[in-house]
């Protein structure tokens, strides 16, 4: 493997890192009284508002239908995700050290593992936000309707219209991803030429 | 022309000019076709500019948008409010103490912006009390009244609370002169025993405002005042009327006299004598009163004495500038030069010149002297006069073109004129009876110009007719042209008897959204349900309770006894904006709570007979607000209720909110209830 293209995963790998200091995913919320709007930042390690009472806000106003509070501490998977980021950011620079078409390889498919099960992991605590409500607490209560916000797009949910997206980190590991592809791909060919 | 005829022909004039007025279109021809898409500011679009008007008898600030006219806001000052329970609730109560003790009431006329070089800053507002002398300072970033000092030696704080080019003092002089300090004398000893006073208060620094020195003047009524600027930087101008020294009958006793006096006050000359220390130091006994931002509660603070300079001590710190009848305003143009006064029975307006008053002392062209302060030659100091302005002048302020608009009282009147010609430009009748006009900006170096306001004392025919007593009223008026068009009026709250007004965009930004529940150091601070509660001190009974949508915690009291006080600490534990609650109990008597997001108050009640008293929330707050509710049952003295309050956790975000945050650090802290009550 050249030279440029083993810079090129280590560019990669790298770019993890902007995953374990940006957030992941943004969730946005607004409705009428709301033109200022209110917002959720996920990141690997923790789960703030937008603005500074912005969680709480959020957890005040979904008591209504008896959601349960949005409890970063409570949820483990912001404790090991960044060390997941981590480890893949070393092992992407160990393939890049090495040089390895294989290595790469393998490090792309560990890749999308992770990013499938945590996309997976995601959806399932929004379902379980959006499905699992405290009926003694539900003050509002529409028969049959699911409060679960969208993965990516929006949504209606009651008076609010919910909007998700990914956020920088997301973003950061996105072009990660395809850069390494890009360099596998890159040096098939140049063995096939050669 | 004797007086007695002046007066009589004025008033026949303005009997003419208001049934020209009344009941024909002319009003309405004024109006010309655009006037509408000038004031009208869209849904959802913002004003211009924020106009602060006084509220005149009501105590209180009004807040208006310009040019739409729109109320945006009252505030009280120096009368409660039960509104928001201001002057009723235990934190905002020592605002109101003077050393008469508490005044719940006042007249506020003249409110003026904080300025930094001749312009305003948009920190501050400064607004005097009338009747019994103080000057308050609000903040405007939280539009509320923080601080409050009473001003001693002084009766009628009307020349007040003019402020200097950068904010060092707002002054205040006195309207009616008394003994000083006050004593039991025959009044027919006015001349000997009757004394003036000129206050000088620090103002640059919240929560510290003080008297920094007083000048003694003779025994006048001081009426008006304005800093001196640019030029004439470090000079202070006062009207003056009843130099006759009248003490009855003062309409005619105190008019006779061809011409009272501006009082020239050099600040910084008096400021150099004060420090040399050549005044002496007087008892005094007055308050000062002001708001601890950490718990937001008023803290009410005695003084005892008052540093008292007397011109003879310091030569070259007075003079007075010789000026027709009965001056009422004194004011001063953008570049400092002219000082413009208004005579209210004069039938020109004089304007003095800076120039000519400082060559003139230099020159010792003096015309004797007052209680050791020379009388400056009239022509000496004049710099013209306009002829024929119209009846009554008041007040001037201008616009950054050199012109110059002055209030005329008796004839209802705004006329416009050229500062160094002095000929009439453009008049714009007004309804009716105007005092202050204010353009915005136009007592500053810099006038932001575009509009006059009309603050008018009259309605009449204006608006639809509400009994005997109608609104007052201010006028808008577009000044961009040559000549005056009127563009809206509207009614206001109480007098508007003088306004300011800024750039909203100086202000909009830095309003204060909510105050920080963390940050919140009241003693009796709640910052979770689970740190709410009741306790007993002897006859006392204090309730630490939370509102949040959509309920009350604790909303179950029992164990009160008749002849017992009980305190209320609410705290509004939302962190959100413009998300208020209230409270209030059955039969109280003393006023609602309203609570802004993360603020503490507290309201005493004292139940009377036995008996289940609801209380409730009473500013609409979310779909469930009729839900927010609670009872207190009060029984029999010594019944042996035991003391207990129902908490109920809403859910298990508000247990997520009080783990985030640090614990109320309360040496008063009531007893913990145990949760669910229910
Ligand atoms: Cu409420």
């Amino acid at each position: 493997m050249s030279t440029r293209a083993r810079l090129l995963l280590a560019v990669a790998a790298l770019l993890g890192l902007v995953a374990l200091v940006s957030p992941l995913w943004e969730v946005r919320l607004g409705a009428p009284q709301y033109p200022e709007g209110l917002g959720l930042r996920i990141y690997a390690h923790t789960v703030t508002g937008i603005k500074e009472h912005d969680l709480d806000n959020i957890n005040g106003l979904n008591h209504y239908i008896g959601m349960q509070p949005i409890t970063p501490s409570a949820i483990p998977e912001l404790v090991y995700m960044p060390w997941l980021i981590g480890a893949l950011v070393l092992a992407g620079l160990g393939v890049a050290a090495r040089g390895s078409r294989r290595g790469v390889l393998l490090w792309l498919a560990a890749f999308a593992l992770l990013g499938a099960v945590g996309l997976w992991d995601f959806w399932r605590w929004e379902y379980d936000y959006g499905h699992n409500l405290d009926m003694e607490h539900a003050i509002i209560i529409v028969p049959g309707m699911s409060y679960q916000p969208p993965i990516i797009g929006s949504k209606q949910l009651l008076n609010f219209t919910a909007t998700a997206w990914p956020g920088l980190g997301a973003i950061a590991l996105g072009v990660s991803f395809l850069l390494a592809a890009g360099v596998w791909v890159g040096t098939r060919r140049r063995v096939e030429a050669a | 022309m004797s007086l007695r005829t002046i007066s009589q022909s004025s008033l026949l004039a303005a009997a003419a000019l208001l049934a020209a007025g009344c009941g024909n279109t002319a009003p309405k021809q004024l109006v010309s076709g655009d006037a509408a898409q000038r004031v009208y500011v869209a849904p959802g679009e913002h004003d211009e500019f924020y106009s602060f008007m006084s509220g005149g008898f009501s105590g209180q600030m009004t807040v208006y948008g310009l040019p739409s006219g729109r109320l945006l806001k009252t505030i009280p000052v120096f009368s409660q409010f039960p509104e928001n329970g201001y002057g009723y609730s235990e934190e905002t109560k020592p605002m109101l103490e003077t050393s008469y003790g508490p005044v719940p009431w006042d007249d506020t006329h003249h409110p003026q912006l904080s300025k930094t070089n001749g312009m305003p800053d948009g920190r501050w507002l400064f607004i005097n009390a009338n009747n019994t002398p103080r000057i308050a300072r609000l903040d405007l970033t939280t539009f509320e009244t923080d601080e409050i000092l009473e001003i001693p030696n002084a009766a009628g704080g009307h020349a007040s609370p003019f402020v200097t080019a950068n904010s060092e003092y707002v002054v205040s002089a006195i309207r009616f002169s008394v003994p000083v300090p006050n004593k039991d004398v025959p009044i027919e000893t006015y001349k000997q025993n009757f004394k003036g006073s000129l206050s000088f208060v620090t103002a640059n620094q919240p929560g510290k405002m003080d008297i920094a020195f007083q000048i003694l003047m003779p025994g006048y009524n001081y009426d008006l005042g304005r800093a001196g600027k640019a030029k004439s930087e470090g000079w202070f101008f006062f009207t003056t009327y009843n130099s006759e020294q009248a003490y009855t009958k003062l309409e005619l006793n105190a008019s006779k006299n061809d011409k009272d006096y501006i009082a020239a006050v050099n600040w910084k000359e008096a400021e150099k004598c004060v420090a040399a220390g050549k005044t002496t130091t007087v008892p005094a006994n007055y308050r000062h009163n002001y708001m601890v931002a950490a718990t937001r509660s008023a803290v009410s603070e005695k003084k005892t004495s008052v540093k008292m300079l007397l011109p003879t001590n310091c030569p070259g710190a007075v003079y007075f500038l010789p000026t027709p009848k009965s001056p009422h305003g004194v004011d001063i143009d953008p570049t400092g030069e002219y000082i413009v006064g208004g005579g209210k029975l004069a039938s020109v307006i004089p304007v003095h010149s800076f120039t000519k008053m400082i060559a003139a002392i230099k020159a010792k062209a003096f015309d004797g002297e007052l209680d050791g302060i020379p009388v400056l030659k009239y022509d000496a100091v004049i710099a013209g006069e306009v002829q024929k302005p119209g009846l009554g002048p008041l007040h001037t302020e201008f616009d950054a073109k050199g012109n110059a608009y002055t209030s005329m009282f008796i004839s209802s009147e705004i006329v416009k004129w050229k500062l160094g010609t002095w000929e009439v430009l453009d008049r714009m009748p007004v309804y009716y009876s105007i005092g202050h006009l204010m353009i915005p900006g136009g007592d500053g170096t810099e006038p932001y110009g575009k509009y006059v306001v009309a603050l008018n004392k009259i309605t009449k025919d204006r608006y639809l007719p509400t009994g005997g007593e109608l609104s007052q009223s201010a006028q808008l008026i577009d000044i961009t042209g040559d000549k005056m068009k009127m563009l809206l009026d509207f009614p206001t709250q109480g007098e508007p008897h003088y306004a300011q007004a800024l750039p909203a965009a100086l202000i909009k930004d830095k309003q204060v959204k909510f105050f920080s529940l963390k940050d919140n150091q009241h003693p009796y601070v709640v910052r979770a349900e689970s740190e709410s509660g009741v306790s007993r001190k002897g006859k006392q009974v204090h309730v630490k309770m939370v509102a949040i949508r959509s309920h009350f915690a604790p909303d179950m009291i029992e164990g009160v006894e008749v002849g017992d006080t009980v305190y209320w600490h609410v705290t509004n534990i939302e962190q959100d904006w413009d998300i208020l609650h209230g409270f209030a109990v059955l039969g109280m008597q003393t006023a609602e709570l309203v609570l802004q997001p993360g603020e503490t108050r507290t309201i005493a009640w004292t139940p009377k007979a036995p008996g289940v008293y609801p209380f409730y929330c009473t500013d609409f707050c979310s779909a469930l607000h009729q839900e927010m509710q609670g009872y207190v049952r009060v029984s029999a003295p010594g019944s042996g209720v035991q003391l207990s309050a129902g908490v109920s956790p809403r859910s298990a975000t508000q247990q997520a909110r009080a783990a985030a945050l640090p614990t109320a650090a309360n040496p008063h802290a009531g007893m913990k209830m145990p949760a669910g009550g229910r």
